[in-house]
């Protein structure tokens, strides 16, 4: 008997298992939310070398490789910097079911940060979108707000 | 083999948790320590190796969390998923390549994800996983065989536990030192027959760099040259069936090359002080066979002759060792730092006398079947 | 198959190519992505199949960079002096996997994870911000894709081998604007292994070595929206910069004569053409219209039919040096381009990293 026998069946298994997770925020993270949640705004930080301010705060500047302690007050809107509207299925990591298509993922620079971040905007139709539109936060209700990135529900267009 | 040095070091405190620190925090904290150690700046380091894993890190692709808390900004870097050990490996073979320094970091929390399901990951996903099996169930395995073997009993295994965890009362990073006796380990929990809590080493939180030179850079640091001497790594066959557990020939093999390289023919006369990478109390007395200290089976008993205590002839793991600190990947990383602590006179506290050779060891994959061996020196 | 046997396939491919057996080889260097196969440190899990038993074997992992920084381990374990045959394999089954899944498991937990769906949307962003500045069309990008795809047509180891036109492309299904179904690589199970050599030993193999003349990476990034949507990528150009440097070559279109470059999706075959200077800023569509990147052209493009026509991620970049390579030895049959003596291959993954590893057949 040999392995390439016709009467041989090729088998595979299948392996599905939630491995779970429980990642630290740190210290910069932690403050972002904490502004979001007490007087929804967001929060930067500047580095002390090159001057960038970075939303949300990180502790370094990569460039610079200096760690960064001004925090700066930001408020809750921004610019839209890059944008794309997802379309096919796809199975979310995160829940483990597949996630709502379509949505846009989005790049916000909040306005007086120089560095930006990802999110989901708040309109499906490209021809209403346009790279240089103003945007701004919508958040989740206090009583709802987790302490993470979620409490972000999307940004909307402000003049669209 | 061309001179390269260790010019610079640095490790966190391991802990159970850090609930306040990030992965980059961590890389960042000994990378800039590393620096700072060894008196030269990031213009002086022209390359990166970070070591991270995706399963422990929960994260594809887990270098991306650290690449820039590195200084690999605009830098060319690389990273070596395996023990801190392999990744220095890749750091020292850089130099010799062409660059003049380089940078190595690992990290892992092992707080942050479920240790059972990442280490039972590493086995086969057809024919073993389903059964279970993980690090700890593996490690029983290959403490049978190897008592079976010898006829070595839980006692000869439990000194070690005592040795090393004593041991690390002198040392300042070290997670659990404890003032134990052989009827406490023997009398812990049995968790996988015939391992018990105090045979095993804990889960930790930390993270640690060294910065590998060429000479010219070496000769511009801050600190004493730690001069590699001898490197080598082997890996033996996957499927433990496929091994004879108990003989660790792959370790053997990667220590003959590094022994060759620092010409050493009589290790055990010529090396003073060993930091080996005991995950498990039995496995310490195993390596020291497959590094040649001892003939096989002879382990235990150079631990009754006192020739590995603190005060013998070949002080092991007088930082505590892994049993007393156990961030995966970093931990090997960290055996190199002990090793060249002493051999720069650093190691206060847990300073053996008269170090000018040292043995520092790391594993890879499950029951140590990938062993790296280096041999340090100083002047 | 199961992934041992992939790599086996590879390995022994190889060492039959180069006359050697696995006796020969003195040290392995492996890279594949870990979720997609849901195996940790499948690099001792390899052994049996990459002939790592009783040999120095260690894992490289750099997300879609890893074929290519597999290349540049093995080169500096040569280089080192230590070892003087090496055996560096990328292999991936894309189809024992979840790949978009355990993609996304390559994002920032806390900040990125809940909004990125993936490699596509990140690249349709750039691709967003490059149809703004250069004035490109979508039927621009097409034309890079069809030209790929009719490459792989020589290629008799290429996943997709059926030819499409512009128009097959811009009716293909839209998967995130302006990124259709027809711009993007498929996901393919493959492997591939390569023989580095020192040069004493690499004259007893072949009388026409590939020869490394410069190997060059940037990784700088570690989140994605640290990338400037406005400018080039910067990483191709600093490390394509650094690499030319080395190699002492100082117009690219000019001396290199073939590149086979890791280009996962049709818009970067116009914008990351600028960055490596084979043409200036904005002027890429042109440039490929007028069939200077087709083969007889002034310096031809993926040969192999490149990422477009096959994607087994751990392998994609080395496959881009191994391909560059049998360039510069004369090796590739129907895709062979004449004359060559100056080969560039790059790898892309991560957060908009790259990797450059040029050749010659003229030793350093």
């Amino acid at each position: 008997m040999k392995p390439s026998d016709k009467q041989a069946e090729l088998l595979a298994i299948t392996f599905e298992r939630a491995m779970p997770y429980e990642w630290s925020v740190g210290k910069y993270g932690s403050r972002f939310f904490q502004e979001i949640r007490e007087h929804h705004r967001f929060v930067g930080i500047r580095c002390p070398r090159c001057h960038k301010v970075y939303a949300p705060p990180r502790r370094l500047c990569g460039p610079c490789f200096a760690e960064m302690t001004e925090l700066v007050t930001l408020s809750d809107t921004g610019v839209l910097k890059a944008f794309t509207v997802v379309n096919y299925p796809f199975l979310d990591p995160n829940s483990g079911k597949n996630r709502p298509i379509p949505y846009t993922y989005g790049y916000i620079q909040l306005d007086g940060a120089d560095s930006i971040f990802s999110h989901i905007v708040n309109e499906i139709d490209t021809s209403k979108m346009r790279v240089g539109m103003k945007v701004k936060a919508v958040f989740r209700n206090n009583a709802d707000m987790k302490g993470n990135v979620e409490d972000i529900k999307y940004f909307d267009l402000v003049d669209p | 083999m061309e001179k390269i040095a260790i010019v610079g070091l640095a490790q966190t405190k391991f802990e159970r948790r850090k609930p306040d620190k990030t992965y980059y925090d961590l890389v960042y904290e000994v990378t800039r320590d590393a620096l700072e150690d060894s008196g030269l700046t990031l213009a002086d380091i022209d390359n990166v190796i970070t070591v991270s894993n995706d399963f422990l890190d929960g994260r594809t692709i887990s270098s991306m969390a650290v690449g820039e808390a590195a200084g690999g900004h605009d830098k060319n870097i690389s990273t070596v998923e395996g023990d801190g050990t392999f990744g220095a490996f890749y750091g020292a073979i850089r130099v010799l390549g062409g660059f003049r320094s380089t940078l190595v970091v690992a990290h892992s929390k092992g707080s942050e994800g479920n240790v059972s399901y990442i280490s039972n990951a590493l086995f086969d996903p057809i024919y073993q996983r389903p059964l279970g099996i993980e690090s700890l169930a593996s490690a029983a395995l290959q403490a049978n065989s190897y008592m079976e073997k010898f006829g070595l009993s839980e006692i000869d295994f439990a000194k070690f536990s005592v040795k090393n965890h004593g041991n690390a009362w002198n040392n300042p990073y070290a997670q659990i030192p404890l003032t134990i006796t052989v009827q406490d380990v023997l009398s812990s929990p049995k968790l996988a027959d015939p391992i018990k809590l105090l045979d095993c080493s804990p889960i930790s939180d930390g993270a640690a760099a060294i910065i590998i030179a060429d000479e010219k850079t070496a000769m511009k640091s801050a600190k004493k040259p730690v001069w590699i001497r001898g490197i080598g790594h082997c890996c033996e066959e996957y499927f433990l069936g496929d091994r004879d557990l108990a003989d660790p020939r792959a370790l053997r093999s990667a220590a003959k090359k590094a022994f060759e390289m620092a010409g050493i023919s009589n290790p055990s006369r010529e090396i003073r002080v060993a930091e080996v990478y005991d995950a498990f109390s039995y496995m310490e007395p195993l390596w020291l066979e497959g590094l040649g200290f001892c003939k096989p089976g002879g382990g235990p008993e150079l631990l009754d002759c006192g020739v590995i205590s603190r005060g013998g002839t070949l002080p092991v793991n007088p930082s505590g060792g892994v049993l007393s600190a156990h961030a995966v990947l970093v931990a090997g990383l960290v055996r190199l730092i002990e090793a060249a602590l002493q051999l720069r006179g650093e190691a206060q506290g847990r300073q053996v006398e008269d170090v000018h050779r040292a043995l520092a060891h790391g594993i890879n994959g499950p029951c140590g079947q990938s062993h790296c061996v280096w041999v340090l020196e100083s002047d | 198959m199961n992934g041992r046997e992939l790599i086996y396939e590879a390995v022994s491919r190889s060492l039959v190519d180069c006359e050697l057996t696995i006796e020969d080889i003195d040290a392995i260097v492996i890279g594949n992505m870990d979720h997609f196969e849901s195996i940790n440190s499948a690099d001792t899990w390899s052994v049996e199949g990459s002939g790592g038993v009783m040999k120095p074997i260690m894992k490289i992992n750099t997300g879609g960079t890893t074929g290519t920084s597999v290349a540049i381990a093995a080169y500096y374990h040569v280089a080192s002096g230590i070892f003087d045959r090496v055996l560096a394999i990328g292999w991936e089954k894309n189809s024992e996997s979840d790949t978009t899944g355990a993609i996304i498991t390559c994002s920032d937990p806390i900040w990125d994870r809940f909004s990125y769906s993936g490699a596509i949307p990140s690249l349709a962003t750039e691709a967003i911000g490059y149809l703004k500045r250069s004035g490109a069309t979508q039927e621009d990008a097409a034309r890079v894709a069809v030209r790929d795809r009719t490459h792989a047509l020589n290629n008799p180891y290429a996943h997709l081998r059926k030819p499409i036109t512009v128009q097959d492309v811009m009716e293909s299904p839209m998967l995130a604007y302006p990124i259709k179904l027809l711009d993007v690589c498929p996901r393919s199970d493959g492997a591939c292994a390569v023989v580095f050599a020192s040069e004493e030993a690499a004259r007893r193999i072949t009388a026409k070595p590939a020869w490394v003349t410069a190997c060059s990476v940037r990784h700088s990034l570690s989140w994605f929206g640290d990338f400037d949507f406005d400018a080039g990528l910067l990483s191709l150009a600093r490390a394509s910069r650094e690499a030319y440097e080395k190699a002492g070559i100082k117009s690219p279109p000019d001396e290199i004569d073939v590149a086979e470059l890791y280009l996962p999706y049709s818009y970067a075959g116009l914008k990351w053409i600028e960055d490596l200077g084979f043409c200036p800023q904005n002027k890429a569509p042109e440039f490929v219209w007028s069939g200077a990147t087709d083969m007889g052209g002034r310096i031809p493009i993926n040969p192999s039919g490149g990422v477009i026509s096959t994607n087994c991620i751990g392998a994609t970049a080395l496959l881009r040096v191994a391909e560059a390579a049998i360039q510069v030895m004369g090796r590739g049959g129907e895709r062979q381009v004449p004359d060559v003596v100056n080969s560039l291959a790059t790898g892309f993954g991560g957060c908009f990293w790259s990797d450059v590893f040029l050749m010659s057949s003229c030793m350093p």
